[in-house]
């Protein structure tokens, strides 16, 4: 049994209750977290999520399958393409349908510039986290040439809602291979530029060497995914274990680390950086010809209950639908990484000073909507 | 060439011709009061707008660029937009110290500009203790911000506070040191002693490498003590959302912040003093011609130019690093700067001895 | 043993020492370094470039109803936008009109686009078989009033090419 907030009597112990959240600076969203505190030592923490809270999966219950499609959008919006294909998947899986060679790699593309773009993101929020503010607007300066590319093929930066069941929305742009490469050789010249930042700074080591250890061990109990997974050595990449759309046609490495710390996990997004870039190189200049769209008479997925899973910027992401032989689903429920993410900070941050759990919470790399749905 | 003493005296002999010595002696001190204040409100102002088109620069943004041109005047919009915001009041806050808090800020950086020397007479008071009242007074403000911190009745305010309080009461070790050095080498804590030791080359120059160490400690430790860069624990936005200053609005929060930015500039200015000639202009050995086209540039402006490097400088560290941890910040006070500063305070009481300095 | 110890914290305190003051300059280089170079400034001034900044082809602004020179649209009021709209954003008004052969036609009388409850999915484009619906560029979506942003999207006098004067 873990122990509760009522088995501290506060006033015997020194300790008080802060609540950080839901509007904090480092909690990136409505976030809560219920903190006791000694001193400035952590005794005891509790997550709060719920205040954005949309229903998303109720809501998709009532729409078509490409209807909901855009609702996955608003749920880890920084990975909203990889979203759109975790249910573009199953949804062609349950229909027994394979598209097109070219939409495979058009998908497997946008997904590693949503996975380089929300990894940029990411360390742009952990250096503000950390207090080192210029981070911010040099993460959001690389990030403009993906949404960049984003406007030009989907039209839409954020949520782009380009992928529906049965192929793409579109075809790509012209001009889409010629800025990804174009975007691949600025930001290799742009990437060590992170590392002299923070990387390599002094301070920022000693904030983040030895901060919030997570086991092996706990991380698979907590089913925590995606990088911060791979950080403490858990072997955990879908890309590898369960290989979809184009990633069965490139070669790159899953990147793991064993220590298990902040630093860690800060590492192996670093490195994620590094390798999406390698796989867009090997995919960019191979996009074979082929139709965007199957010609599909009705999206509708047989009787029966269907799982997939994708590799999200933040880890698995399952989606699981129970269909009725309708045109929309009887149930769908979203196995979301945040979710499982988040609940593992207690265990990492217990012990730790308020300012370590900031950042063990960057480190994680929370997105709240998704945490919520 | 360039003295303002001439000047000052013939301000007071005329006062005092005409007046009653009390009545001289109080105008003169209001003069100088409002002279002081005039000086605060635009230096601190000027440094605000700096600051941000410094740190825009380094992200690749362009700053305030709305309001007059290349947006100089968007500090006063600012400061207008805070003379006319509401002052919360806070329930359940002691209302005598957290309305006095913001005041005891601002009064102890006012009183510290009293002893700055901007050239030559023109200075308000030169102490024969100079260094030591500048030490004493600008460390007055951490009281401020305890009692702030406390008054707000806010855990995010408590925790900023002591923070400070912890901090502020390390580094001041190692500022103190670090001047300690330079008074050694000066022999005098009067700064216009000291400016005058430095006519043959200033001792950062001079002091070989010790001075210059202690140059470096000076630095680090000052920004510690104006709580800022990336030791800005008392506020330390991403985690207690504003620190110490959380609960305050309007006019009382602008105190906080312009008392920020005048520690600063008060620290810039000491360490321009001590280690880089004060309002002495650039000397280069004995090339004349230079010397005298030097002589020329106005000692203000030498040492506003020199406090401008600084605080450059200072501007830098902050807009560069991430903040550092409450106990690895106290860390690098003990293990590190404090025993480097005792070896260094001995290296230079040993030159000095052996007059091996230049 | 215990002095080479010694000697090997006391070399780790001094490498320490300078191990954290090259990393801090390696940092002040970076920011210094663009500190030094305007040209590295990304920020546009935004009401000024109005008149030369210009969306990609494909963004997402408003929808549109497309209307020729003639001032005619090709909607043929199929109502497949409407029902393919997650949002129900789009209402279409339609009236009955007797043709020429004396059979009733529907003839659209208002294109009814709640821009409010538009997410931008885009399905509504793809949807139209006669491909009357296009995204515009427009972006400044920005209004005083809620009212404002429910559209009639086919322009007053406009008529459907499929319907013979």
């Amino acid at each position: 049994m873990e122990a509760t907030l009522l088995d501290f009597d506060l006033r015997d112990k020194e300790e008080y209750i802060i609540n950080m959240g839901p509007q904090h600076p480092s909690t990136h969203g409505v976030l809560r977290f219920e903190v006791c505190l000694q001193g400035e030592q952590i005794k005891y923490l509790r997550p709060h999520c719920g205040y954005i809270h949309r229903g998303i999966e109720k809501m998709s219950e009532a729409l078509t399958y490409p209807q909901l499609i855009h609702l996955t959008d608003r749920m880890d919006y920084l990975s909203a393409h990889i979203n759109n294909e975790a249910v573009a998947l199953c949804v062609e899986n349950a229909m027994g349908v394979e598209v097109s060679d070219r939409v495979k790699y058009i998908r497997t593309i946008l997904a590693e510039l949503s996975r380089i773009a929300s990894h940029q993101l990411w360390w742009c929020a952990f250096g503000m986290d950390l207090g080192a503010l210029t981070t911010f607007f040099y993460g959001l300066r690389d990030r403009e040439h993906i949404l960049d590319i984003f406007e030009e093929t989907t039209g839409s930066r954020l949520t782009q809602s380009f992928i529906t069941p049965g192929g793409l929305m579109a075809d790509v742009h012209p001009n889409f291979q010629k800025r990804i490469k174009e975007f691949i050789t600025y930001f290799r010249k742009k990437l060590p530029e992170y590392d002299q930042l923070l990387t390599g700074n002094i301070i920022f080591r000693e904030r983040t060497h030895g901060i919030g250890v997570m086991s092996k061990e706990v991380a698979i109990d907590y089913g925590v995914t995606g990088p911060s997974g791979r950080g403490s050595g858990f072997t955990c990449d879908i890309r590898k274990i369960a290989p979809y759309s184009a990633y069965p046609f490139v070669k790159f490495n899953e990147i793991t680390l064993s220590e298990g710390d902040t630093y860690s996990r800060y590492v192996v997004r670093i490195k994620e950086m590094w390798e999406s870039l390698n796989i867009l190189e090997q995919l960019v200049d191979n996009i074979p010809q082929g139709p965007t769209m199957l010609e599909l008479k009705a999206v509708k997925a047989p009787k029966g209950e269907y799982y997939q899973r994708v590799e999200t910027a933040r880890g698995e992401l399952g989606v699981y639908i129970v269909s009725d032989g309708g045109p929309s689903p009887a149930r769908i429920h979203y196995r979301t990484p945040n979710f499982s993410n988040l609940f593992v900070i207690n265990k990492l941050a217990k012990g730790h000073k308020i300012a370590d759990l900031v950042a063990i919470s960057g480190s994680l790399d929370l997105v709240i909507p998704d945490i919520d749905r | 060439m360039y003295d303002f003493t001439p000047f000052i005296e013939s301000i007071t002999s005329y006062l005092n011709e005409n007046l009653s010595p009390f009545w001289a002696g109080l105008i003169s001190m209001v003069l100088l009061g409002v002279g002081i204040l005039l000086f605060y409100a635009v230096l601190g102002l000027y440094l605000v707008y700096a600051e941000r088109k410094i740190c825009a620069r380094m992200q690749n943004r362009m700053g305030p660029n709305r309001v007059g041109p290349g947006g100089i005047f968007q500090t006063i919009a600012d400061l207008i937009k805070l003379l006319l915001k509401e002052l919360i009041y806070i329930r359940n806050a002691d209302s005598l110290l957290f309305n006095i808090a913001p005041f005891i800020v601002i009064v102890a950086s006012i009183m510290a500009i009293g002893a700055i020397p901007f050239a030559k007479g023109l200075q308000a008071v030169d102490l024969n203790i100079g260094v030591l009242y500048i030490l004493a007074i600008s460390s007055m403000g951490v009281i401020g911000i305890l009692i702030a911190g406390w008054a707000s009745n806010s855990k995010y305010s408590v925790i900023g506070a002591m923070r400070s309080g912890a901090q502020v009461i390390s580094y001041e070790l190692s500022v103190g040191l670090a001047l300690l050095g330079i008074i050694t080498f000066a022999g005098s804590m009067q700064f216009s002693e000291i400016i005058a030791s430095q006519e043959d080359g200033w001792w950062i120059f001079k002091g070989h490498i010790p001075a210059m160490i202690a140059f470096v400690i000076f630095l680090i430790a000052g920004t510690a003590e104006t709580n800022r860069g990336p030791f800005d624990l008392a506020e330390a936005e991403s985690e207690l959302t504003a620190g110490f200053h959380t609960e305050y609005s309007g006019i009382k929060f602008a105190f906080f912040f312009l008392a920020e930015y005048m520690n600063m500039f008060i620290i810039a200015a000491v360490a321009t003093t001590l280690w880089l000639g004060g309002w002495l202009p650039f000397h280069l050995f004995r090339w004349g011609a230079f010397n005298t086209v030097m002589d020329f540039i106005p000692p203000v402006f030498w040492f506003f130019g020199k406090a401008a490097f600084v605080i450059y400088l200072m501007m830098w560290f902050k807009w560069t690093f991430p903040r550092l941890r409450i106990d690895q910040l106290l860390a690098l006070e003990w293990k590190y700067l404090l025993p480097i500063n005792l070896m260094n305070l001995i290296l230079i009481a040993f030159l000095t001895l052996m007059k091996w300095h230049f | 043993m215990a002095l080479l110890k010694t000697i090997k914290a006391i070399g780790k305190y001094f490498y320490d020492i300078y191990d954290g003051v090259t990393s801090l300059a390696r940092g002040m280089k970076v920011t210094g370094s663009y500190f030094l170079k305007p040209s590295s400034i990304v920020t546009q001034k935004y009401p000024e470039n109005r008149a030369t900044l210009k969306m990609f082809d494909n963004f997402k602004g408003e929808l549109m109803l497309i209307h020729d020179e003639n001032n005619k649209h090709s909607c043929n009021v199929c109502n497949t936008c409407a029902r393919r709209c997650p949002n129900g954003s789009i209402e279409i008004i339609y009236k009955k009109v007797e043709g020429a052969d004396g059979r009733t036609k529907k003839v659209l009388d208002k294109y009814v686009y709640h821009l409010e409850t538009c997410s931008f999915c885009g399905l509504c484009v793809p949807s139209c078989d006669e491909f009357a619906l296009k995204f515009d560029e427009e972006f400044e979506h920005a209004v005083f009033d809620r009212g404002k942003l429910t559209k009639v999207l086919n322009k007053p006098g406009s008529s459907s090419k499929a319907t013979k004067e």
